[in-house]
């Protein structure tokens, strides 16, 4: 059964209609990009999965959402528990105005997270993303120090699986904000991730990014999805096809079609999709 | 546990919120009932007779009309000095680093103590022998609204869009013509807005013209004669130990209520009703 | 136009040289020192020490602060973060005319409303207070503090950006952890401000405070002894300003002490939302 299930989602702002009947499956384990043209509804799809279209006052939403046969829409549902689950990267990072440390340890503390869950918790990675691996940077994990704090380690992990550590271990406790864009961004990553999170949600990851960042960014998705379900919204197609495993098309808050990315971007069905891949519409 | 933390933060916002909105309600309704039994015609139309301040007859008409004139005369004064300051602020006349020092020292006018500008006026009018009178308090409290005036009309105007000023100078229109032919009148009911909260910032004042307008009971015949003004008549009757005069400093602040608050409901309703003409 | 800018710059410098010159007659006979440290008020023997008046002041708004602050602080997070903006507009227009009140109309509240309910409390605590007193003037200036301290923090408070809140949201975090940890983290300059500028309203205030506070020149111990603030020393006197000797010069010397301090926080306040809006 797969982790996320859309069923009948419509979401309306006002009259407006931004999303209309949404049902999909979103694969486990993939990297799914949302593809379309701008203001098609690709946005407002990826925050409904998390719930963050709560904040915009004028939203209603019909429908639901299964994350794990659960119904995040139910006025039961535990929206603080769901969004542990599912991570959220924004367009623009947003640094949190703390230190480089107190933005990654921000997320465990919030959620009450005490020493030796975080213990456990690095014990885990290690299995599936063992330390030994040179970085997409081309750096390699230098020698351990002996860390005491668990949430030392933990931030100093995180660091790393975000490709950016050997950039700030220096400077821990600076202030984020004085990162470059594309370091925000990762770092935006680490934070994101050091909830263990289940889901990662990226709304444009890139776009506000140089191409060196960018495609740093690009390749921590491709050696997540391993233990992520990753949904990735873009209005690049050439980053669909080069990190996508699962397309799903909008266009004007409707669910053309969706299906596997060699299918889909090899040889779509409908004809806006090929309107679209092709370039006649953008 | 978390969600107990909020949910009684929240509670204390609440109750915070409710102390300051009811503490309003609480000023108007006690003015309200202690001074409306006085409140009588005569107190609106007569000036004190003999005897007033041991229970006699009359009323305040003179504090009333000394307010309205002190008032008045200070802001015709601050608007012919509010305008063009305002006016000035604008890029096409000033550079940015004189207009933000003027700013700052219009941020500091504004927050300098009435009773100083009472001072400041003293000083002015012992220079040039004048007595308190009616002049005097008229320039304490034009020092006293020029800079609330200044500050409202300058945020009016400079939300004027540049465009609209382009269109203006692209058609040969000098700084002059511009600013009166487009942004007075983009900015008009802006302006009176700010005119009139000055205005009823100033007809509040007693610190200011304490010293400067000094006290009679008649009503002020010429500029250099003392002006009596609502305010002090308050203080003043309150500070008696009779109680019927008591009564009519209650009644003198429920008038100066009313007409502060009259002054501020008419700034709002024009600003709203304005705002729709307001191109953005 | 340039000479407006130069007007209201010159004005500032202007007033405040002018009441330089008249206190120079104290200034230049007794230190700074003296004249702000001694507690001798005696005007008729050429004696004037400020201490009692700087020390009415300080605590009284000291007082005001300590009431205002929190309450003015929790009620503009409420209006800011969890307000409806139809509530939010009609606390604004409640706001304004609080405002807008004339002094003496707080003052003759405070006389009505305030005195006999501080007189009850010291009373029954076992002070010998007529209500006129620290007390009294602390809760009628914190009153008049709340517009201006509220109306700025709203202010900035609305500035932080939705993106920063969605983030800390989208962490997991309840809205007031995302208030705590990362709203008032990012405004608290813009916060700071609001406070100063609240204390430099309430420094300067004259007829409220004079109508309630006692104006008795001593050292007050306690909040229900009474003091005097400079602004009332400067009010009460004014009539006898001429006819004693260097009594002008010392109440004009008052005036500018306000002027100075006030003008000063006024311009740190200014610099900090500046500061604030580059960043």
């Amino acid at each position: 059964m797969p982790h996320i299930s859309v069923r009948k989602l419509t979401t309306s702002y006002g009259d407006h209609k931004a999303l209309k009947d949404i049902t999909v499956d979103i694969p486990d384990g993939q990297i799914t990009a949302i593809i379309g043209p701008s203001g098609c509804g690709k946005t407002t799809l990826l925050k409904s999965l998390n719930r963050l279209i709560d904040l915009y006052d004028e939203i209603s939403v019909e429908g639901e959402v299964f994350i794990d046969n659960v119904n995040i829409y139910d006025p039961k549902a535990d929206v603080l528990a769901l969004r542990k689950k599912v991570g959220f990267l924004s367009q623009r990072p947003f640094p949190l105005p703390m230190s480089i440390y107190d933005n990654i340890a921000f997320g465990p503390k919030i959620h009450r997270v005490n020493g030796s869950q975080l213990l456990r918790q690095i014990e885990a990675l290690e299995k599936y993303i063992p330390m030994n691996t040179t970085q997409p940077d081309g750096t390699s994990p230098s020698d351990e120090s002996a860390d005491n704090r668990p949430m030392d380690l933990l931030v100093k992990y995180y660091l790393r699986l975000a490709g950016l550590w050997d950039e700030v271990k220096d400077r821990l406790h600076e202030p984020a904000a004085k990162l470059s864009v594309g370091q925000q961004q990762r770092l935006a990553l680490a934070r994101a991730l050091a909830i263990e999170p289940e889901v990662i949600l990226a709304d444009e990851p890139t776009s506000a990014l140089d191409p060196i960042s960018a495609r740093l960014v690009e390749q921590q998705f491709q050696l997540l999805k391993r233990n992520y379900t990753i949904v990735v919204v873009t209005h690049i197609l050439r980053q669909a096809r080069r990190i996508a495993d699962y397309i799903v098309f909008l266009y004007m808050g409707e669910l053309i079609e969706h299906g596997p990315a060699d299918q889909v971007l090899g040889s779509p069905q409908d004809p806006k999709t090929r309107a679209y891949i092709t370039g006649e519409i953008s | 546990m978390r969600r107990l933390e909020e949910r009684l933060v929240k509670a204390l916002m609440i109750a915070s919120l409710s102390l300051v909105l009811c503490t309003l309600g609480a000023i108007i309704a006690v003015i309200t009932i202690r001074g409306a039994p006085a409140l009588s015609i005569s107190m609106i139309t007569e000036i004190p007779q003999g005897g007033y301040y041991l229970g006699g007859g009359g009323g305040v008409a003179n504090a009333i009309v000394g307010s309205l004139y002190l008032s008045l005369g200070a802001s015709v004064l601050s608007i012919l000095l509010s305008l063009p300051i305002a006016f000035a602020l604008q890029r096409e006349y000033m550079g940015r680093s004189l207009a933000n020092v003027t700013r700052i020292a219009l941020d500091i006018l504004w927050g300098i103590p009435s009773i100083v500008y009472g001072a400041f006026g003293f000083i002015i009018m012992v220079y040039f022998g004048l007595r308190a009178s009616l002049l005097g308090g008229i320039i304490a409290l034009t020092l006293l609204m020029l800079p609330i005036m200044t500050r409202s009309m300058e945020e009016v105007i400079s939300m004027i869009p540049l465009e609209l000023k382009e269109i203006s100078y692209a058609m040969g229109a000098t700084r002059i013509e511009t600013t009166l032919r487009v942004v007075l009148r983009q900015a008009l009911p802006g302006i009176v807005t700010g005119i009139l909260l000055a205005f009823g910032r100033g007809i509040g004042d007693a610190a200011s013209i304490l010293f400067t307008a000094g006290y009679t009971d008649r009503i002020p015949g010429s500029l250099f004669d003392p002006a009596a003004s609502l305010p002090l008549a308050v203080f003043f009757q309150i500070g008696t130990p009779i109680q019927a005069v008591q009564e009519r400093a209650y009644a003198s602040a429920l008038i100066l209520l009313l007409i502060v608050l009259f002054v501020i409901i008419v700034a709002r309703l024009l600003g709203l009703r304005f705002s729709r003409h307001i191109v953005r | 136009m340039r000479l407006t800018a130069f007007f209201a710059i010159g004005l500032v410098f202007f007033i405040a040289l002018c009441l330089l010159i008249r206190s120079w007659p104290i200034l230049s006979d007794k230190t700074i020192a003296h004249l702000l440290l001694s507690t001798s008020w005696h005007p008729l023997k050429g004696e004037f020490g400020f201490l009692p008046f700087i020390a009415g002041t300080l605590e009284v708004t000291a007082l005001a602060m300590i009431i205002s602050v929190p309450i003015c602080l929790l009620s503009a997070i409420y209006l800011s973060e969890y307000a409806h903006r139809r509530l939010r507009e009609a606390a604004r227009h409640v706001i304004d005319i609080m405002a807008a009140i004339p002094s003496v109309i707080y003052g003759l509240w405070g006389v009505i409303l305030v005195v006999p309910f501080v007189r009850a409390i010291g009373q029954g605590l076992g002070h010998q207070t007529t209500g006129y007193n620290l007390l009294s003037g602390g809760i009628i200036l914190a009153i008049m503090a709340c517009p201006i301290i509220i109306s700025v923090s709203i202010e900035v408070l609305q500035a932080v950006s939705m993106g920063l809140r969605e983030t800390a949201l989208a962490l997991g975090t309840t809205q007031w952890e995302m208030i705590k940890h990362v709203v008032l983290r990012s405004a608290r300059r813009g916060i700071l401000s609001a406070i100063i500028l609240g204390f430099s309203r309430v420094f300067g205030e004259t007829m409220a405070v004079l109508m309630v506070v006692g104006n008795v020149v001593k050292m007050p111990k306690s909040v229900f002894d009474p003091a005097y603030p400079l602004p009332a020393l400067i009010a009460n006197n004014y009539g006898e300003m001429m006819s004693i000797p260097r009594y002008d010069a010392a109440l004009l010397l008052a005036a500018l002490i306000l002027l100075l301090v006030v003008g000063g926080f006024n311009l740190i306040a200014h610099l900090m939302i500046i500061r604030m809006e580059r960043v």
